[in-house]
């Protein structure tokens, strides 16, 4: 500020030649907001004037943001429909071999473990369920396409999927199945035929069996259908021991501890189950797609090159701008600009960028999960969370393409303009 | 009053050992208040390389400049920045920026200074404007301007932020006679109101007519200290 003051006795003013007013007093320096602001101004006047660049580096940033809702989309999708049988499955407690990675899979445990649970005061009810895939022979074409099996006895009501219950005795006959309505649309028409027909005749493996309702489960990675069947008709459609089960369902008395239970089964039961509540069960279904397979890492490199991808463009954009205006920006630093205020403008047109281009993203892939989700039936949602997480990832693009691009700044150099 | 302008055995040279050359030898040179000095020679005699060392836009070797009061001699890449938003800067090219209106060009050079919100800077560029006969044209990007009015444009924006002396490089090398004269002695007569010093440098001989001082250099060495 002593600079600014002193400055007034070395201006070569000379009111009393000229006849003019004295200077007035020392002007103050600019305030806080023009510090921010004008950069941005500039930026924003800079990128407008140049249309067809700026629709370039818009389209750069809005590819890199769909690319990454949808790679991210689709990772969220798998992981929540890869869990949507056991996470219908409300139970309190479940007991799993510990050798079993993912439930399309199972590793057989002993079907006595479940009969033991009930020495436990506070366990109500131990269900065993029994999983395989089988095929599924649509009633329309006659094609055949594998669908998941869950056997298990629905009148103990350890195991509430939706629309079960009314059910319970229909299930009891010989021969007989519900079929889940959220299945893939490839098993045919089955909810409009049954609301249609009613109870009807499907080849389920080398089995006719009759559908006689409809429950609500959900397709997952790992299989595109579910039916569910007792026990008895399990074993109709697919042989295997009797000894034998894939998962228990645990029903504890009301108002029992879970966690207390599930301490006392652990100490109770031999090391061939793993006791688990219904979130760890769901958890580590979810581990398996996410850790077990590459396909968790596909979807975080497929974001990532979309997100490299974007900043290259962002980059030569800035670079290309920054080329044609470098005797502009010569100017203005022999005008007393400093680096730091080219380095601001810089910055403000790469933000500038990733909010012009990050708007349209949002929307448009806003637009896709509607379709996506549509024809694929995964569960594509547009999360705010994941809304800002793509956000500051497209930020940090277009900051980093920002920085790279400003070292080209240092060829701006005021001395050459001469 | 001190002269803005106090230069004392500037020496300069580019590249270095065998490569070095000197381009300027122990240059002595002061400008008084107010007073229009020209300063001509031949390519390749300095100059241009005194010209940049003046305006700040060079770090300084051997030798001691003062200039509006500020040492240049060992100065920070700060204190030279902050002088040269003291200097009014004219280029042989326009260098306006072809995203801006003449208008908002002139008030670029108003943004550096506090103390004026936006509608002040406009008005005080348009006043600029039209002290270079160019009022009707203020709202025009540069692109739809002759040469002559796009230097005049330089002219106003050099002179809008009051400066305490204004360097010029060849400002008539890109325009015809009659523009060029027009651009120079719209300049001398818009920097003799406000009694602002100017360096200019030329080779131009139709326009040595403004000189209030002629300064010839020659191999580094200023020749011919003559009064016009």
């Amino acid at each position: 500020m002593n600079q600014m003051v002193s400055t007034e006795k070395f201006l070569p003013w000379a009111p009393e030649l000229t006849g003019e007013p004295m200077p007035p007093a020392p002007k103050p320096k600019p305030g806080p907001g023009a510090f921010l602001a004008l950069p941005l101004r500039l930026a924003w006047r800079q990128l407008r004037a140049e249309k067809s660049r700026l629709a370039a580096a818009m389209a750069g940033v809005m590819f890199a943001c769909v690319l990454v809702f949808m790679q991210l989309g689709f990772r969220g999708a798998l992981f929540d429909s890869a869990t949507n049988m056991l996470g219908a499955m409300r139970a309190d407690l479940f007991l799993i071999h510990p050798m079993t990675d993912a439930s399309f899979r199972p590793e057989p445990l002993p079907r006595a473990r479940a009969f033991q649970t009930l020495a436990d005061p506070d366990v109500a009810v131990a269900v065993p369920i029994y999983l395989a895939q089988t095929s599924f022979r649509n009633p329309e074409t006659g094609r055949k396409r594998t669908v998941q099996l869950i056997g298990l006895d629905a009148e103990m009501g350890a195991v509430a999927f939706t629309g079960l219950a009314p059910l319970v005795d229909a299930l009891k006959r010989p021969d007989t199945f519900a079929f889940d309505v959220r299945s893939r649309p490839e098993f045919g028409p089955i909810g409009a035929i049954f609301a249609e027909r009613g109870n009807f005749q499907i080849q389920l493996g080398s089995r006719n069996m009759e559908l006689v309702g409809l429950v609500e489960i959900g397709p997952s990675f790992g299989a595109d259908g579910n039916v569910v069947l007792s026990e008895t008709n399990f074993r109709r459609v697919f042989e295997r021991r009797v000894s034998n089960t894939d998962l228990v369902a645990l029903k504890l008395r009301d108002g029992a501890d879970t966690v207390a239970v599930q301490a006392r089964l652990r100490a109770l039961l031999p090391d061939d189950v793993v006791v688990m509540t219904h979130a760890e069960l769901v958890a580590h279904e979810r581990s398996y797609w996410e850790n077990g397979t590459p396909i968790g890492f596909i979807f975080v490199f497929g974001s990532l090159m979309g997100l490299v991808v974007g900043m290259v463009i962002v980059y030569q954009i800035l670079f290309s701008d920054i080329a044609s205006h470098i005797s502009e920006y010569a100017t203005l630093k022999a005008m007393g600009y400093s680096n730091g205020y080219l380095a601001r403008v810089v910055m403000s047109e790469a933000f500038i960028l990733a909010i012009i281009g990050f708007i349209p993203g949002l929307l448009f892939s806003t637009w896709l999960y509607n379709w996506v989700g549509a024809a694929t039936f995964l569960p594509l949602t547009m999360y705010p969370e994941r809304g800002l997480t793509v956000f500051l990832m497209i930020f940090a693009m277009c900051t980093l393409a920002g920085l790279l691009a400003m070292r080209k700044l240092r060829d701006a150099n005021p001395a050459d303009m001469f | 009053m001190e002269a803005p302008v106090e230069l004392r055995g500037i020496t300069f040279a580019y590249g270095e050992g065998t490569l070095r050359r000197e381009v300027l030898r122990e240059v002595d040179l002061s400008i008084a208040p107010g007073e229009i000095v020209l300063l001509t020679g031949p390519s390749g005699s300095g100059k241009t390389t005194l010209l940049t060392l003046v305006g700040a836009l060079r770090a300084m070797q051997q030798g001691s400049a003062r200039v509006l009061g500020q040492e240049l001699a060992g100065a920070s890449e700060g204190a030279r920045v902050t002088l040269r938003g003291r200097i009014g800067f004219i280029f042989q090219n326009h260098n306006l920026l072809g995203f801006l209106t003449a208008r908002q060009n002139v008030a670029m050079s108003l943004e550096l200074h506090g103390g004026m919100n936006e509608r002040q800077r406009l008005e005080r560029a348009g006043e600029m404007l039209a002290a270079v006969g160019l009022a009707e044209h203020s709202e025009k990007p540069p692109s739809q301007l002759s040469g002559g009015q796009r230097q005049r444009v330089a002219v106003a924006r050099a002179l809008a932020g009051e400066p305490g002396l204004i360097l010029a490089d060849e400002p008539t090398a890109a325009l015809d006679k009659a523009s060029g004269q027009e651009v120079v002695h719209l300049l001398r007569d818009l920097a003799k109101t406000r009694g602002v010093p100017i360096l200019l440098v030329t080779h131009d001989p139709r326009i040595l007519d403004i000189a209030d001082r002629i300064v010839a250099m020659e191999d580094g060495r200023i020749v011919q200290p003559a009064a016009a």
